[in-house]
């Protein structure tokens, strides 16, 4: 290979951008699961949890390889954003080690203890979403240490934590039946209409915070997207819509579209931001190029991804073919 | 200024090793784990006598629970290195990312994802791919081994690259992941591995018995156990040498912190106890064997043996590696002891006595303890350096108010000793559990719950029974 080593940056940014984006849509369901987990009914939490159980691991592994890449590609800017992200990422630790624990307690340990596990499941998921948003709103301003900036992340927390929950619940519908699946269509709107309003207040926001951004939406591509967008985005909302009100009629046949809206909304927004931002890794201070690591190293670990991502994709589809339908009662061996 | 910096230093030094301590906990006893899980897949595959079946499926419980515990910390460790040491990925990036970008690649996914085949899926593909799914997790752990023994090993002897503006730039790749230390510590780790893994097992299962377990699953896995340390413990004295040996030629200062040889001498003695003075800069209460340590090092009686004071300064504290040394040497000859007369007894008279049964219950963790004594010998060993010869540890440390660093180490610090607690209290939990099971038979809905993620359903007369 003889790669230029911006173009190798380039490339790294835009896996870095890909791993957070499959990371946001596949942990994303698991911890809205998580969150949704309702601590009135035992049966119902069993189900949820079955329905994650062969999957979150792996999700989480997206994590670690989208931390992995931003620590091997640009490694200045994984000192960076870890510098200023130090008390909330520790949240998010501690948000992640008690579900990951939990979901295994639950089950082995003595069951007076079961409900302290599922509330620690609930709680952990909770703290690790609105960690995960609030660390987002940090990012996108390019840490600025402004009364208005922090606030803005907090709304971002706010606005991440429903997004898992809409697309956890979306999840949800597709996996489950009956009277759960009712439940989870009520969940899914509801969701839905909090993050269609969070999603509108960080759009304004984001627009008066960072200057740059704003002229780059004025652009003609700007422009083009500016209208396109919304548009794409209103008729998956409607698409969702007619399909839960199709849902409620007993169409049980169409209970994976939900999650097949919610997946294209995030796609949207992930459009959006790679736009905003493109091509610094961290917003308005530090372009790819300048923290990307020897072309030598990228070049390295290069050809590792391309022989071992699609191998990887190829199982994980694998695994959902496994795994395919409504999820069965929670047993393994 | 330079009194918070030095806190700071402090506390992320203790949490560092707070967090790769109770992290190498459960990858120690997963990464063999697997392997036996896959032996004992693989034997009901052959035989399809169900008493395989149950073996695996008492310990794939136990497994899944450790492997939980192993992804979450480890989790955390892929932050610690931004969080609190920047200058480690800044200064020796280039080489450390792709060697933990590959563990992501070829270990993390590959585990992760056919682990949730071999837990959930049994009824949902053929049995053939339910043992392969077991087979490629344990394939899996072993390459996350590989990569992180690969650099680590780098940072004690660096090789494949050269320096550009204090930055380490790759050179060869192949020398940098099998530079000169890595085979023998890959070895060392795997061998730690199987023998704590065996004499979990083992403890497990022989307190199962001491319980009144008198079904043939948790004998099987004990005799399994057991034979596996007793071969593996012997080897692991021989890599051991020979990774001394590897060290001696690299890391000459370890060697002498861990002897306890402050002037360089020839015919030194093997000490057996020994209180190293660090102001004296001598021993006191010395016990040792006359010019073993020699025998040992160069395999001459009257071979020289370089003394700490050659390195002036440069070298690691001397009592922990001094002590660290030889409580995993007391450990593993214990483990070598225990491995043997059960072998022995198993062979001759078909069972254990009730003292040895006593005896491995009380060694079910004795792995971990050998295993952090040697990581602590090894990590501490290479002081004051991160990466020999290239980074020290003082220059890569954050900037970070020692404030965080205290808040984040204290949180740490109290997670695990809980997390702790759980683990040991649920393994032994569920060791209480499985002896009322019945032999085979496992479709009623109780044991259904039992082996499930599903909470058991308390039947009303059991509360005297907890």
């Amino acid at each position: 290979m003889n790669l230029s080593p911006d173009m190798l940056a380039y490339i790294f940014l835009g896996l870095l951008g890909l791993a957070v984006m499959i990371y946001a849509v596949l942990d994303g369901y698991d911890l809205g699961v998580g969150m949704l987990l309702p601590m009135n009914d035992l049966e119902q939490r069993n189900t949820l949890l079955a329905s994650i159980g062969p999957f979150w691991d792996a999700n989480e592994t997206w994590l670690v390889l989208a931390v992995g890449i931003l620590l091997i590609a640009f490694p200045k800017a994984h000192s960076l954003v870890l510098y200023e992200l130090y008390l909330p990422a520790l949240i998010l630790l501690i948000g992640l080690i008690a579900r990951g624990v939990a979901f295994d307690m639950r089950a082995k340990a003595i069951s007076d203890y079961q409900r302290a596990w599922d509330w620690a499941f609930k709680f952990g998921s909770l703290t690790a979403a609105l960690a995960q948003g609030y660390m987002l709103g940090r990012f996108v301003t390019g840490f600025l240490h402004t009364g208005f900036a922090y606030g803005f992340a907090l709304l971002s927390a706010l606005c991440v934590a429903a997004a898992y929950v809409y697309i956890g619940s979306a999840w949800l519908v597709m996996k489950t039946e009956g009277e759960l699946q009712s439940r989870a269509l009520g969940w899914l709107r509801l969701a839905g209409a909090v993050t269609l309003l969070g999603l509108v207040f960080v759009s304004a926001a984001n627009l008066t915070l960072v200057p740059e951004v704003v002229s780059r939406w004025f652009t003609p591509t700007g422009k083009a997207l500016l209208v396109l967008i919304p548009m794409i985005g209103a008729a998956a909302l409607y698409y969702i819509e007619q399909t839960v009100l199709r849902l409620y009629q007993g169409e049980e046949h169409l209970s994976r579209r939900p999650f097949i809206g919610v997946v294209v909304l995030f796609l949207l927004s992930f459009v959006a931001l790679a736009f905003s931002f493109f091509p610094y890794v961290v917003p308005g201070k530090m372009l790819a190029t300048e923290a990307a690591s020897a072309a030598a190293s990228l070049e390295f670990i290069l050809v590792g991804v391309i022989f071992v991502l699609p191998v990887i994709l190829a199982y994980t589809v694998y695994s959902y073919r496994v795994f395919w339908g409504k999820s069965e009662g929670l047993r393994y061996y | 200024m330079q009194e918070v910096l030095e806190s700071t230093l402090v506390l992320s030094r203790i949490q560092f090793a707070a967090n790769i301590s109770f992290h190498i906990l459960f990858p120690t006893i997963t990464i063999a784990l697997a392997w036996l899980l896959f032996f004992f897949k693989w034997r009901f595959q052959r035989t399809q006598h169900p008493v395989w079946m149950r073996v695996y499926r008492f310990w794939v419980k136990i497994f899944a629970l450790t492997f939980a515990l192993g992804v979450v910390t480890g989790i955390t460790m892929s932050f610690q290195f931004g969080t609190n040491w920047p200058l480690f990925m800044e200064r020796v990036g280039n080489i450390a990312g792709p060697l933990l970008g590959y563990e992501v690649l070829t270990a993390f996914f590959l585990e992760a994802t056919f682990l949730g085949i071999m837990l959930f899926g049994i009824n949902r593909v053929p049995q053939w791919v339910h043992t392969l799914a077991t087979l490629l997790v344990a394939v899996g752990t072993s390459m996350s081994a590989f990569w992180i023994i690969a650099l680590n090993s780098w940072m004690h002897t660096p090789a494949g690259f050269y320096l550009e503006h204090g930055v380490a730039m790759p050179e060869s790749w192949l020398a940098i992941i099998f530079n000169p230390s890595m085979p023998y510590r890959l070895a060392h780790m795997m061998l730690a591995s199987f023998l704590t893994a065996s004499f979990f097992v083992a403890g497990i299962s022989a307190y199962r018995i001491l319980k009144g377990d008198s079904k043939r699953a948790p004998r099987l896995a004990l005799t399994t156990a057991v034979v596996l340390a007793a071969v593996v413990a012997p080897l692991q004295m021989f890599v051991g040498d020979l990774h001394g040996l590897n060290t001696l030629e690299h890391q000459p200062q370890k060697i002498a912190a861990m002897e306890g040889v402050w002037d360089t001498e020839r015919g030194a003695p093997l000490l057996l106890f020994a209180w190293p003075d660090e102001t004296t800069r001598a021993n006191r209460y010395e016990v040792g064997v006359p010019k073993l340590a020699s025998v040992i090092l160069t395999h001459d009686p009257d071979g020289e043996i370089v003394g700490l004071n050659d390195f002036a300064l440069n070298h690691p504290p001397v009592k922990p590696l001094f002590f660290g040394f030889r409580i995993m040497v007391a450990v593993g000859l214990l483990m070598l002891t225990l491995a043997w007369l059960s072998v022995w007894h198993l062979w001759r008279r078909g069972n254990l006595p009730a003292w040895l049964l006593k005896g491995l219950v009380a060694m079910t963790f004795s792995g971990w303890v050998a295993t952090l004594a040697g990581w602590y010998v090894t990590e501490m060993g290479r002081q004051p350096w991160l990466v020999t010869g290239v980074l020290r540890t003082a220059d890569a440390v954050t900037t970070q108010p020692s404030a965080h660093v205290a808040l984040s180490l204290a949180a740490y610090l109290i997670v695990y000793a809980f997390l702790l607690w759980a683990y040991l209290h649920t393994v032994f939990h569920m060791a209480k559990k499985s002896v009322a099971v019945e032999e085979y038979e496992t479709k009623s809905l109780q044991e259904m719950s039992a082996i499930a993620n599903a909470p058991v359903v308390k039947p009303a007369h059991s509360g005297a029974m907890l």
